[in-house]
């Protein structure tokens, strides 16, 4: 027998496993399960936006694009983020399509880390940023969010971690699994202490259209001194409904995105084509979608706050992302352990908060992308699976 | 046609009722962002102008009796010098067999839509009842066999199975 150990890079084998698939199994097994436990869209990809892929496999456009991405597609992006969100990237030198932002979060932490350099990384969140930047051989450093302060990263948490050693902060706003958004003034506050720590920033800003409030999503860059600093990653998935076309986006400094893209070249060569031309169209025609699903998110978003409050599940009100994280502790069980007996009575399928780092224990996460009705399902029998746990 | 009195909210309430009536007062609240009572206050008021029409269950009454049919039948008119077609439509909608009467544009002039017992009923109240009317030139007989799509219902369907996947399995 071979000792396998020997061959394998420790730090990859040391990434534990997420604990999450146990609970997925069981819902694998169980008929009729409503799951809000899927982070992506219900939605199909709009069908001009799929029509403009079909075209161009019609057409037989199915080579290899330049690494950056098609020069179009960039200067799309280009004009995107100048419309949305008031900053400005040059095309050719600022900009990498990448193959979902999940590529983009791994090919900036690759390019800026030598072993050792501390990332802070805010907690709930997604869960890929502690893994790569492991297998990067950085150290990661989880910075706690606090339900006190609707999981918004606050100076004093980020300042309570920094070390000499510290280079990175990971933004992961709006927030998977919270809910919790940055507003430009608390960009502001946080961004004084990322420049007086001298500290580059990698904001995932993915949900970006999917905010719910009266102002539109803030990116880090457009604070004075920050554009400079930062590689903010995007996509096409969550705004548009093309997680499976895998398309994202990096923008940033180009001496950042000169290594990015070599990294993407040698590993990934470019990004699918299809999927390109069908983001072209997304850019230029898509704004009535995003406008649609975010009506329709919000609604359901709204039906969920609303109920889990009424439940007594205290809720904050997310105002990003298709995420709702309900407290659980009233119940006094930890979060694995209603989620696992609300699957087995219930047949509702929600993720553990904990699976999102140890600071979720006590919450619980709910997605709305689903249908109206399942949601409506999912929260009546929710209401019933509290007063019977409540009766035993 | 706009009628100037229906906000965007009351539009956007119209949108959840067509889909499911059954939402609560409370629910479509928190859904839209208003008050509970003017969701009760907006929907009188659509009510009393007419906009809203009712409140049917969608069923599927072939499931209970696999004999009733359900049959689209075009009628060709000669419409009367003052009246058009609205003093046949009027006669045609008081059979309690006709669900609904619409005037069309096209090679025809109405469509009924006629539920029945069976095939043989509905054949038989075509020709003796409406073919049989003043007015009626012709008509043509078209019966439904299969539901795939009702009033935004699916029909014959299994439990619409969750086609997305889990990602961060392991």
């Amino acid at each position: 027998m071979i000792n396998y150990d020997q061959f394998l890079n420790q730090e990859l084998a040391n990434v534990k496993p997420s604990g999450i698939r146990r609970f997925f199994d069981i819902a694998s097994e169980i008929d009729d399960v409503i799951s809000l436990s899927i982070g992506e869209p219900d939605f199909s990809t709009p069908w001009h936006i799929r029509e403009a892929g079909i075209d161009s496999l019609e057409k037989g456009k199915t080579w290899y694009s330049p690494n950056r991405g098609f020069a179009d597609l960039r200067e799309e992006i280009s004009r995107w983020f100048n419309r949305k969100y008031g900053v400005t990237y040059a095309p050719d030198t600022d900009i990498l399509v990448s193959v979902g932002g999940s590529e983009a979060i791994d090919l900036a932490l690759r390019s800026l880390l030598n072993p050792g350099d501390e990332v802070l990384i805010p907690v709930p969140s997604f869960v890929c940023y502690t893994p790569l930047t492991e297998v990067a051989k950085g150290v990661a450093v989880q910075v706690e969010t606090k339900a006190e302060n609707n999981f918004r990263l606050t100076v004093a948490d980020i300042e309570a971690h920094i070390t000499p050693r510290t280079k990175i902060l990971v933004l992961p706003f709006p927030n998977n699994p919270t809910g919790a958004v940055m507003r430009h003034e608390h960009l502001e506050e946080i961004a004084t202490v990322i420049q007086k720590h001298n500290l580059f920033v990698i904001s995932d800003e993915l949900y970006s259209e999917l905010t719910y409030g009266s102002e539109p999503h803030v990116t880090i860059a457009s604070i004075p001194g920050m554009k400079e600093r930062s590689i903010v990653i995007n996509g096409f998935s969550k705004a548009f409904a093309m997680t499976g076309w895998r398309l994202g986006i990096a923008v940033g400094p180009k001496e950042v995105i000169a290594q990015m893209t070599k990294l993407h070249q040698y590993g990934i060569m470019s990004a699918p084509s299809i999927a390109q031309y069908a983001a072209i169209e997304a850019l230029k025609n898509g704004d009535k979608d995003i406008e649609y699903m975010r009506d329709q998110y919000d609604i359901r978003r709204r039906l969920l706050v609303n109920t889990f409050n009424e439940l007594g599940l205290t809720c904050f009100e997310p105002e990003g992302a298709f995420y709702v994280f309900p407290d659980i502790r009233s119940t006094g069980l930890d979060s694995e352990t209603f989620c696992e007996k609300l699957l087995y009575a219930k047949h509702v399928a929600i993720v553990p908060g904990n699976a999102f780092g140890d600071c979720g224990e006590g919450f619980v996460r709910v997605a709305y992308a689903n249908s109206l009705a399942n949601i409506k399902e999912a929260l009546k029998r929710i209401k019933e699976f509290l007063v019977e746990i409540k009766q035993a | 046609m706009s009628n100037s009195n229906v906000t965007a909210t009351d539009k956007k309430l119209l949108d959840l009722l067509a889909a499911d009536a059954n939402l609560t007062h409370g629910q479509l609240a928190a859904m839209l962002g208003v008050a509970e009572a003017e969701v009760s206050e907006r929907i009188a008021a659509l009510e009393a102008q007419g906009i809203i029409k009712g409140y049917q269950a969608v069923i599927d009454w072939e499931a209970i009796d696999a004999n009733k049919a359900t049959a689209l039948i075009q009628l060709q008119v000669t419409p009367e010098p003052e009246q058009g077609f609205d003093k046949l439509a009027h006669r045609i909608m008081q059979f309690e067999e006709v669900e609904g009467v619409y005037l069309m544009s096209g090679g025809y002039d109405l469509t009924v839509i006629i539920q029945g017992k069976s095939m043989r009923d509905i054949a038989l109240f075509v020709a003796r009842r409406l073919s049989t009317l003043e007015g009626v030139r012709g008509t043509g007989t078209h019966f439904i066999l299969s539901r795939y799509k009702d009033r935004n219902v699916i029909y014959h369907d299994e439990v619409q199975k969750e086609t997305r996947s889990n990602v961060f399995y392991d």
